[in-house]
């Protein structure tokens, strides 16, 4: 089989597995150091045994978030050799400072943070989750610069063959980069706040411990709220972004073949045939494709046929004649719409929950409750939706402009070694997933008692010298 | 000193770290299965190391992202030519990691024993694996003049390899064993430190017959005669200390020991590659060399101020968190793994 596509699936399914747990990681661990706050702050049991609960939940799903991340870190080198050699120099940087900034204080505190409950002074103790999730968000950063880079490559030169870096500064300005960041980090909080909702939704409409996950709910409506009407924001930000750098992947997004009238209209359905380069049938919003790229009603946006003539001017010379520049159209196309509907779905859902918080029926609104268990799997979908969007859309190039995906693979690594690889990571995936679901309900319907108070055995001193 | 040279010095000092470190909770894992007795015990020594590992292993991490972006044709070379061993640590890192959060996550000693199965040969399997892929990066790999190795089965695995892997697998066994001496009380102390003394006599053992192969199997004493020797000398220094102070009952000696052991072996290894990072077995001049697979200048200048910058943090914190917990540990308190 053709190492090239065996390569990019392993590629996707390892990341998108990964990118299953890192926004739930991001987000809950941020909620988790909101409740342990209000415990501090105003010092009611009732918080502490919220951050330990839902603290729970987030390690299980950390554990696995983590190992996860490990492949990512080896597979550049593993099975993109030539993708490795040609821009380590620019993006082998980010990747190194992550671990040495991000990882090392992740990891370091959360281990104060597990076993610390009763070693550390309680404002310490505080400190410690809220390093581990300012860890998380620094470790976006940096992964997200050395995308970004892929996405709009900047702050190099190409010197024997290589890409250089010879601006950093450039890299961390990166545009994309403070597009890319804000969307990602709301996009794991709403993953967060819909995964508490749902869980207490659960047990609100089973009458378990009202209290409890009523205030768990109320905290996850106001994260949700945020991160949701956040996502959107920022998507609009990103797309006005993408239409000046890379205009074929919206133009693939938008499933448009040739330049559209000004005002242009925004594609809600359509039927693409993308052999003969055209849609069957076209359901459009007028005015909208406009507003979502220039924030203004007017403005046209070129079509993909135009786009592949300019491109083949602009990048023949670098990448060989005849190159096909327009992505995958379909595919690009779903994943856009599907991710904004979640979205819209999220900021439904969150206005509907702090409506009826606000008229106190929160917990008495059986049909919104229902609801809120399928929920969780919206944010999920949206960020998996994204990256596809993203990744695919960029197509044929793994470098914008520099180098495509065809010339990245490992020349010395066979169909078959990959091939023997994916096995083994979906036979892996499978069991991790497995495990990881049915522990988070096993968890979840023992409750927060179970953990109440079980290490108020120990009385240790942090600061005793004896046995030390 | 050269830039490329400092990184190549920074990158043997983070594996230093890491096998310092994480040899130790690789030891621990293998105990869990050769000293323990039941799950109780079993438990008490994944405690020992649960604050720890984590962070520990982030010392590979960085050690990997280091060489991507310090140099960028050796993290190519070596990843993509060693991929089936490294996928393999890959698997047992993973199957490890999730086995300390879930092992009694479930109140079934089936449940429990499984994972903990998984926990010691992903403590086993990896030490070895990197001992293979160190000791046969020292003796040369078919590296060809485009940079690619294609290497064959007894590339990967000859009696050197197999005797690298034995050997730090080895002596990241005695580390761990000295670790739980040392933070673990009653019986569970006693039997790791008489095992301990036993091990220590194999790790010299096989020392010894490492070194012998190294000197006819690779270049490293030719290149670097002195250097070489001196390590030599420490090394087997570190260990009869190690002894003697197991003997002693001075458990906090005997860990530092064995780990200076375990820093001195990874530096006899990379003093033996310098200037080279990847040895060509074909041809001397494909050899990959700090000059020709490194990062351009600026990369590496950029690269020298954050991580002397931010070092010394993760430096500070983490000898701040071996403090906080620098207490044994025992069944009587409440276990959280
Ligand atoms: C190297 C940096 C890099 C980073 C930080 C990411 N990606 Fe990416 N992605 C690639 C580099 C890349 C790539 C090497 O360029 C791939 C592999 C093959 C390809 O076509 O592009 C790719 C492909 C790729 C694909 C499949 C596209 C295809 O094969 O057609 C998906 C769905 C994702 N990625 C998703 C993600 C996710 C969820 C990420 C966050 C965790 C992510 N990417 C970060
Ligand atoms: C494809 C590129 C990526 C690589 C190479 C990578 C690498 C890693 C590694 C090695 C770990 C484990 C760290 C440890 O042991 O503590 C990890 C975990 C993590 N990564 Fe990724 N990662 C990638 C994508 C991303 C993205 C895009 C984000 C965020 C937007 C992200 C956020 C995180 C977070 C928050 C963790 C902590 C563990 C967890 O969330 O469960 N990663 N990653
Ligand atoms: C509601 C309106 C939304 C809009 C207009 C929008 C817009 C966008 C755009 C234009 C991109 C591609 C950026 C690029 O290729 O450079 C993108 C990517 C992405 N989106 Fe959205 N988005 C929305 C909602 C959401 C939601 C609700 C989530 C998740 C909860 C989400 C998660 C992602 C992710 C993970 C990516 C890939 C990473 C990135 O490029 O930031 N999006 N979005």
């Amino acid at each position: 089989m053709d190492p090239v596509f065996l390569a990019r699936f392993q590629f996707a399914a390892t990341t998108i597995f990964h990118f299953f747990f890192v926004p739930l990681s991001i987000g809950l661990v941020f909620m988790v150091a909101l409740m342990e706050t209000l415990y501090v702050v105003k010092k009611k049991e009732i918080y502490k045994k919220m951050a330990k609960f839902w603290g729970h939940l987030f390690l299980i799903n950390f554990a696995v978030g983590v190992v996860t991340g490990i492949i990512q870190e080896f597979q550049f080198g593993m099975n993109w050799s030539d993708y490795s050699r040609f821009v380590g120099d620019v993006f082998g940087a980010p990747l190194a400072i992550e671990a040495l900034l991000a990882f090392f204080m992740e990891s370091t505190f959360i281990g104060l943070w597990i076993f610390g409950w009763d070693r550390l002074p309680k404002k310490v103790h505080l400190a410690c989750i809220w390093l581990v999730s300012f860890g998380t968000l620094l470790s976006g950063f940096w992964i997200l610069m050395a995308n970004s880079f892929m996405q709009v490559p900047v702050g190099f030169k190409i010197n024997n063959g290589r890409a250089e870096m010879n601006d950093f500064l450039a890299l961390i300005t990166n545009g994309q980069l403070w597009v890319e960041f804000p969307h990602a980090i709301t996009g794991a909080l709403c993953t967060g706040a819909f995964f508490i909702a749902g869980v207490s939704a659960v047990n609100l409409l089973k009458k378990n411990h009202v209290e409890f996950y009523l205030k768990s709910i109320k905290i996850a409506i106001i994260i949700g709220l945020i991160g949701s009407i956040g996502t959107a924001l920022s998507g609009h930000t990103q797309a006005q972004f993408l239409v000046k750098t890379q205009p074929m992947k919206m133009a693939a997004a938008e499933g448009i073949w040739k330049d559209t009238a000004d005002p242009a209209p925004w594609s809600a359905f359509a039927i693409i045939d993308s052999y003969k380069k055209e849609n069957k049938f076209e359901v459009n919003i007028p005015y909208a494709m406009s507003f979502l790229a220039y924030s203004k009603f007017e403005g046209g946006l070129k079509g993909m046929e135009t786009l592949q003539k300019e491109y083949t001017v602009k990048y023949d010379s670098v990448v060989g004649e005849g190159t096909n520049y327009i992505p995958p159209v379909k595919t690009t196309y779903w994943s856009f719409r599907l991710m904004i509907g979640f979205g819209m779905g999220m900021i439904l859902l969150s206005l509907m929950g702090a409506y009826l918080w606000k008229k106190g029926r929160l917990e008495r609104s059986p049909l919104f409750l229902k609801f809120l268990l399928p929920a969780i799997s919206f944010p999920f979908l949206a960020n998996t939706f994204g990256w596809v969007m993203t990744e695919v859309g960029r197509q044929p190039w793994t470098v914008f402009g520099l180098m495509t995906t065809a010339d990245s693979i490992s020349p010395n690594v066979s169909g078959g070694t990959i091939l023997f690889s994916i096995i083994m990571y979906l036979l892996l995936f499978t069991i991790l997933a497995s495990v990881m679901i049915y522990l988070m309900v096993h968890e979840i319907k023992k409750g927060p008692e179970s953990l109440h108070g079980i290490d108020s055995k120990v009385t240790t001193d942090p600061f005793n010298k004896v046995g030390a | 000193m050269e830039l490329s040279e400092l990184w190549f010095l920074l990158i043997a000092i983070l594996f230093i770290g890491f096998f310092f470190l994480e040899g130790f909770d690789f030891g621990v894992g293998m105990s869990t299965r050769l000293i323990a007795r039941n799950q109780i015990e079993r438990t008490v020594m994944v405690n020992t190391i649960g604050p720890f590992w984590d962070a520990n292993e982030v010392w590979l991490l960085t050690g990997g992202g280091a060489i991507f972006a310090a140099f960028p044709n050796w993290y190519a070379t070596m990843f993509s030519g060693y991929y089936l061993p490294l996928l393999a640590v890959l698997l047992c890192l993973i199957g490890r990691g999730v086995s300390f959060e879930f092992r009694r996550k479930v109140d079934n000693p089936r449940w429990t024993n499984t994972w903990d199965w998984v926990i010691f040969f992903g403590s086993l399997l990896p030490p070895f694996l990197l001992g293979v892929l160190f000791t046969s990066m020292l003796r040369g790999m078919p590296i060809q003049a485009d940079m690619n190795m294609n290497a064959g089965f007894t590339d990967f695995i000859n009696i050197y390899s197999l005797w690298g892997g034995l050997t730090v697998t080895l002596l990241c066994f005695l580390h761990g064993l000295n670790f739980l001496a040392l933070k673990t009380v009653g019986d569970i102390r006693q039997r790791a430190a008489a095992l301990a003394k036993k091990v220590v006599l194999a790790v010299l053992g096989a020392l010894v017959i490492f070194v012998v192969l190294s000197w006819g199997m690779t270049d490293i004493f030719k290149v670097r005669p002195v250097m070489e020797s001196v390590l030599v000398v420490l090394i087997v220094l570190a260990y009869v200390l190690s002894y003697f102070f197991i003997n002693k009952k001075r458990e906090g000696l005997a860990f530092t020991m064995s780990g200076l052991g375990l820093a001195f072996t990874v530096s006899a290894i990379f003093a033996g590659l310098f200037p080279r990072v990847m040895i060509s077995s074909i041809n001397k001049a494909f050899d990959l060399t700090v000059y020709n697979a490194s990062s351009g200048l600026y990369s590496l200048k950029i690269m020298t101020i954050v991580a002397l910058t931010i070092l010394p943090f993760v430096l500070g914190y983490t000898i701040w968190s071996y403090y906080i917990f620098r207490k044994r540990v025992t069944d009587k308190e409440q276990l959280t793994y």
